[in-house]
C-alpha cells in the first residue's frame, strides 16, 4: 500500500510540535518515545504499519479543540483514533502526522431512559454503552465482533454494523446527536435528544466520514429494550444456492429476522475444528437465522421458517430451545475469525457487499479466484442485508503470498461492485481499499465527495492517504474539473 | 414536457452559467411550504417518472424521481411491502391535492409518519442515488444494497436538503414487509406530563411500540375513532404478527394499565387513527390556523408546549418528541419568537409549516442554526451548486 510522500519539513519540525503538545495537554498526554509510540503502529489491518511523530491524548473537549486549533495554524496533519480496530487501515498512523487518541474520554456521561438514549465520551466501548444500560433491561444495539475493544467514537466513524444490522439498522441509525470539532477546533453539535436536523443532515454525513473532517468529542445514542425473547435455528443445506434461496423466502414471507448468517464449508469446518459446537460437517452451507420478540411471536416465526427451510431443501434443521443452546449456535460464527486465525498462518478479511441474488455466482467466480492465486478461501455472510466477509489464508513468511493475497482481495471487492454491490459493508475504505474507489465510483462522483472533504478540512490535514485515491488541493479543487478518468494533479508522485 | 437526465444536466449548466436561480419541484406539493420569495424559472421533475425496479426480496426499490407516490405505494402494497418510515400525505394539511408527491420528493424533504420513533425517517431508508449537482454534472452515491459504507453517505445528506444541493434524477429505496396485523392500546384522560410518561414508558418497554400519541382532549374530539371518548387519549399502536400483537397488547395494558382508564382499537380503527396522526388531519381540517411543528426531546414535550403559552389546537407525536401547533392568525411573526424561545437551546428546532405568503417572507421559516454551523452549511453547499442557483433560500 503507498502513502503519500511524507512532507520533510512537517518532519524536521517533529521535537517542536511534540514540545507544541506538551504545552497544550499534561505530559502524561503526549507520548513521543519511539517504544511507546509502537503500541499505535498499526490498527487492526496489521499488514501495514507506521510509526506517527507523535501521539496526543486529550481528556476534553477543551483539549481536542485547542490541539486542533493548533495543528491547524501549523499545517500539522492528524490522524484519528479510537481503539484501533479498523480492519481497512483508518486509523493507521501517517509518518508525518501526529495520532489523536480519544482513549482518555471514556466516561459515561448520562443515561436517560425515559428519553431511550445514553451520552457518552467518544472512547467507551461498544460494549460499555451496554453494560451501562443494561441493568435496567436496555442494550445499544449495533453490534460490533470487536465491541469489546472498539471504541463508540470508531463506530461513529466508520458506521459501523454488526450481525443485528438486518433489523435494528448501523450505527448511523441508531445515533441522535453527537458533539464534533472541527479542524480550526470549533466546538459544534448536531442532533441531541431530539430527531431530525434543524438543516442539512450533518450527523448524517460525519458518520462513516472515517476520520477526515473532524473528532467526534461526544455521542448521543439511542438505546434500546432488550427483546423478551430469542432463539436460533441451524438450518444446514445441501448447496449454497438452496441456502440463498432460503434467506430470500424468509424475506418473501414478510420476516425481518433479528440476524441471519451463513457460513461455507471451510468455514464450517474451522468453526467446528476450533470450538466444536456440533456443526454438521457433510452439508455446503449452514444459516443461522435468530429471531426475537415475545415469545408468541418468535415460536411463531420458528415454525415458519422451519416450514420455508423445508421447503428450499434444507437437510438438518435445530431450533434453539435454551439460551444454552442458542449461544453454542452463534459460538462456531462468532469465533469464525480466530477458528481460520488456527488453520492457516495469515488472513485478511474482506468486507464487500452484493445483491443478495447474486450470491452463488459470486462463490463460485471466488472459488475459480481462489485455484488461480493458490490461496484458501473460507466465507462467512451477514446473508440478510449481502454483507460478505470472505477470509483469504495466506501465509506472510511465503514470498509472493501477501501480494497475492491483496490482488486476491482487490479482485474479489471489484466483482462485488461488478453485480451491482459495493467495495465495503461496514469496515471502510481507509487504506486498503483506496485505490479501488475508481472502479466503484467515476470521476465526478468522486470529486463531489471531495468538495464535502473540503468543506471540513480546505488543508487536508485530517487522516491523510485515506479513503480518496487522488491528492487533491482544495484551493484549486472549486475551479478543477476532471473529465474522461484522468487524475488531477498527474504531476504529483503516489508512491 | 419530456424530460431525460441529459436535458436536465444541460438546462442547470445553462441557469449556471448564466448565474439565473432555478426552482426545483417535483409534484410542487409542499410548494406552499418554505420561505416565499422564489424563482421565475422553475424544473420538475415529474417528468422523469417511473420504478426502475422493485425486487421484493432484496428489499428494495428504485424509482425515477418524480414517480408519483401513489403509484410506488399500490406497487409495495401488491406485494405486502411498505416504506417503514410513513412518508405522509401532507396534501390537505397544505392545501394541495391528497395523494400527491413525488418520490423524490419525498426524499428532499425527510418526512415521516408515527414510525419515525421506531424505523427512522426518509434518510433511513434512501440507500442511493442519482443526481445533477449545480454545476449541471450528473453523478451518483450510495447503491442498491443494504448494507454500504463506501465513501460518504450523500444520500443521507440529500434527505432534507429541500433540493438545494442538486436535483435528483433517481432514488433507491429500502423496503419492508408490512406488518401482518396492528392494535391500538389507548389511555384515557391524562394531563399533558403524565400523558407523555405513559407514552415514554410504552416505548421503554420490550413490546416494540412502532407510534406513541398523545392527543389532549380538544384534538381528540375533532378525530375520526376517538371523537366520541371526550377525553385526552395517550395511544401506543403496536404492529406484527396477529399472535404477536395481542399477547403484547396485553402485556402493554397490564404494564401501563394503573395510570388510566383502558381501551383499546382493533386493526380498522387503528389504520383510520394513525392515518390521520400521520397526515397531520385536526390541523389539515382548520386551514385557517397557522402551523407550527416542533421537535424536541420527548419528556421535555409537555413543558415546550406550556411556554409557548397560547394556542388553539396541539397534539404530540414520537413519545412527546414532535409538537404538532396551530396558532390564531394575527402576530405579526406567526408566533415564530415565542415558539422558538420555548426550546431549550440546543433541545430541539421548530418549523412554520403553514402560514400565509406575506408571513414567510418575513420569517424565517426553517430554524436559525449556531453560525458556525450555518458557515460550515454554506461551504458544504457550495461544493454542490457554486453559483447558488438550486432553490435559493429554500434551507
Ligand atoms: C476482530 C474484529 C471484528 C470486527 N467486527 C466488526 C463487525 O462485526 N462490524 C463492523 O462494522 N466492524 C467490525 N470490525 C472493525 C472495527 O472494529 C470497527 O470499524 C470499529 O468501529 C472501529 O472502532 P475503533 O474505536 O477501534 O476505531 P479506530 O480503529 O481507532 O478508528 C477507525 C476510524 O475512525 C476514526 N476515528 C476513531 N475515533 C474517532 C473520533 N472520535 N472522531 C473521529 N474519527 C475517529 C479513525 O481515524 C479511523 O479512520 C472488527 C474488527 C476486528 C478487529
Amino acid at each position: 500500500m503507498l502513502m503519500p510522500v511524507p512532507d520533510a519539513s512537517l518532519l524536521a519540525r517533529r521535537r517542536e510540535i511534540i514540545d507544541d503538545l506538551r504545552a497544550l495537554l499534561p505530559d502524561e498526554c503526549v507520548i513521543a518515545d519511539p517504544i511507546a509510540l509502537r503500541a499505535y503502529e498499526c490498527d487492526a489491518l496489521t499488514l501495514y504499519r507506521q510509526l506517527p511523530m507523535a501521539v496526543a491524548l486529550p481528556r476534553t473537549t477543551a483539549e481536542v479543540a485547542a490541539v486542533l486549533a493548533y495543528c491547524h495554524r501549523e499545517g500539522v496533519k492528524i490522524v484519528p483514533r479510537g481503539g484501533g480496530t479498523s480492519l481497512s487501515g483508518g486509523s493507521l498512523p501517517v509518518a508525518d502526522a501526529i495520532t489523536v487518541g480519544l482513549s482518555k474520554m471514556n466516561k459515561v456521561l448520562e443515561v436517560d431512559f425515559d428519553n431511550r438514549c445514553a451520552r457518552v465520551q467518544p472512547g467507551v466501548t461498544n460494549l460499555g454503552i451496554t453494560n451501562a444500560v443494561q441493568h435496567a433491561g436496555f442494550y445499544f444495539a449495533p453490534d460490533p465482533s470487536s465491541q469489546i475493544a472498539c471504541s463508540i467514537g470508531g463506530n461513529v466513524a466508520e458506521n459501523s454494523g454488526g450481525v443485528h444490522c438486518l433489523k435494528y439498522g448501523l450505527t448511523t441509525n441508531n445515533l441522535l446527536g453527537i458533539e464534533f470539532v472541527t479542524i480550526d477546533g470549533t466546538v459544534m453539535r448536531f442532533g441531541g435528544k431530539h430527531l431530525d436536523s434543524d438543516g442539512l443532515d450533518l450527523l448524517g454525513i460525519v458518520t462513516g466520514s472515517e476520520g477526515l473532517l473532524g473528532l467526534v468529542t461526544e455521542v448521543t445514542v439511542r438505546i434500546l429494550r432488550k427483546p423478551t425473547t430469542q432463539r436460533a435455528l441451524l438450518l444446514s443445506f445441501p448447496t449454497v444456492e438452496s441456502a440463498g434461496t432460503c434467506v430470500g423466502a424468509i424475506i418473501a414471507a414478510g420476516i425481518i429476522p433479528a440476524g441471519m448468517e451463513m457460513m461455507d464449508k471451510p468455514a464450517i469446518h474451522a468453526a467446528e475444528a476450533f470450538v466444536k459446537v456440533g456443526y454438521p460437517l457433510d452439508v455446503e452451507a449452514l444459516l443461522i437465522v435468530e429471531l426475537d420478540g415475545p415469545p408468541v411471536e418468535v415460536d411463531h416465526l420458528v415454525a415458519r421458517v422451519s416450514e420455508i427451510a423445508a421447503g428450499c431443501g434444507a437437510v438438518g434443521n435445530r431450533a434453539s430451545t435454551s439460551e444454552v443452546e442458542r449461544m453454542g449456535f452463534w459460538a462456531g460464527r462468532k469465533s469464525a475469525f480466530p477458528a481460520v486465525g488456527r488453520i492457516a498462518p495469515d488472513y485478511i478479511c474482506m468486507d464487500g457487499t452484493i445483491p443478495r441474488k447474486r450470491l452463488p455466482e459470486v462463490l463460485r467466480a471466488m472459488d475459480g479466484m481462489a485455484k488461480h492465486y493458490g490461496l484458501g478461501l473460507a466465507n462467512v455472510f451477514h446473508a440478510g442485508d449481502g454483507n460478505l466477509h470472505p477470509l483469504i489464508l495466506f501465509d506472510a513468511n511465503k514470498p509472493g503470498d501477501v501480494e497475492k493475497a491483496e490482488a486476491f482481495g482487490a479482485d474479489i471487492l471489484r466483482l462485488c461492485v461488478d453485480v451491482g454491490g459495493v467495495l465495503t459493508g461496514e469496515h471502510g475504505v481507509g487504506v486498503e481499499k483506496r485505490d479501488l474507489m475508481t472502479h466503484q465510483f467515476d470521476q465526478v462522483d468522486l470529486d463531489q465527495q471531495m468538495r464535502v472533504k473540503c468543506a471540513f478540512d480546505e488543508g487536508g490535514l485530517l487522516n491523510p492517504g485515506k479513503v480518496f485515491p487522488a491528492l487533491t488541493n482544495c484551493a484549486e479543487y472549486g475551479k478543477m474539473h476532471v473529465s474522461g478518468g484522468n487524475l488531477p494533479f498527474p504531476d504529483i508522485p503516489r508512491f | 414536457m419530456s424530460l431525460d437526465e441529459p436535458t436536465l444536466a444541460a438546462l442547470i449548466a445553462d441557469h449556471a452559467a448564466r448565474g439565473a436561480a432555478l426552482e426545483v419541484v417535483g409534484s410542487a406539493t409542499r410548494h406552499s411550504f418554505g420561505p416565499g420569495v422564489r424563482p421565475e424559472a422553475q424544473v420538475s421533475t415529474a417528468a422523469l417518472s417511473g420504478v426502475i425496479t422493485y425486487e421484493p426480496e432484496e428489499l428494495i426499490l428504485i424509482t425515477r424521481a418524480g414517480t408519483p407516490m401513489a403509484q410506488i405505494t399500490d406497487l409495495l402494497t401488491q406485494q405486502n411491502q411498505m416504506l417503514a418510515f410513513e412518508p405522509p400525505d401532507y396534501g390537505a394539511l397544505l392545501g394541495s391535492a391528497p395523494g400527491g408527491g413525488t418520490a423524490a420528493g419525498m426524499v428532499a424533504t425527510n418526512l415521516a409518519g408515527p414510525r419515525r420513533i421506531s424505523h427512522g425517517a426518509a434518510r433511513d431508508h434512501t440507500l442511493g442515488f442519482r443526481a445533477v449537482n449545480g454545476r449541471g454534472e450528473v453523478f451518483k452515491s450510495g447503491s442498491r444494497v443494504m448494507k454500504n459504507v463506501t465513501g460518504y453517505d450523500l444520500p443521507k445528506l440529500f434527505a432534507g436538503s429541500w433540493g438545494t444541493l442538486g436535483v435528483m434524477t433517481e432514488v433507491t429505496l429500502k423496503v419492508l414487509p408490512r406488518p401482518e396485523d396492528v392494535a391500538t392500546l389507548l389511555l384515557l384522560g391524562l394531563s399533558d406530563e403524565a400523558a407523555i410518561a405513559g407514552l415514554c414508558a410504552g416505548m421503554g418497554s420490550a413490546h416494540e411500540v412502532s407510534g406513541a400519541a398523545y392527543l389532549p382532549a380538544a384534538t381528540a374530539a375533532a378525530m375520526p375513532v376517538l371523537a366520541g371518548m371526550g377525553h385526552s387519549v395517550a395511544a401506543l399502536r403496536l404492529e406484527g404478527p396477529t399472535p404477536s400483537v395481542a399477547a403484547r397488547l396485553t402485556a402493554l395494558r397490564e404494564e401501563l394499565g394503573d395510570r388510566a382508564v383502558c381501551h383499546h382499537l382493533g386493526t380498522a380503527d387503528s389504520l383510520t387513527l394513525w392515518a390521520d396522526i400521520r397526515d397531520a388531519g385536526p390541523l389539515a381540517r382548520q386551514p385557517e390556523l397557522l402551523v407550527w411543528k416542533l421537535s424536541v426531546t420527548p419528556s421535555e414535550g409537555p413543558a415546550t408546549l406550556a411556554r409557548i403559552g397560547d394556542h388553539v389546537l396541539s397534539w404530540f407525536d414520537w413519545s412527546g418528541g414532535l409538537i404538532w401547533v396551530g396558532l390564531a392568525p394575527g402576530e405579526t411573526d406567526g408566533g415564530a419568537a415565542r415558539v422558538r424561545a420555548a426550546i431549550a437551546p440546543g433541545g430541539g428546532h421548530a418549523t412554520l409549516v403553514r402560514a400565509p405568503l406575506d408571513l414567510r417572507t418575513r420569517v424565517p421559516v426553517f430554524p436559525p442554526r449556531q453560525p458556525a454551523v450555518t458557515l460550515l452549511e454554506a461551504r458544504i453547499k457550495a461544493g454542490f451548486d457554486p453559483a447558488g442557483i438550486l432553490n435559493p433560500g429554500r434551507r
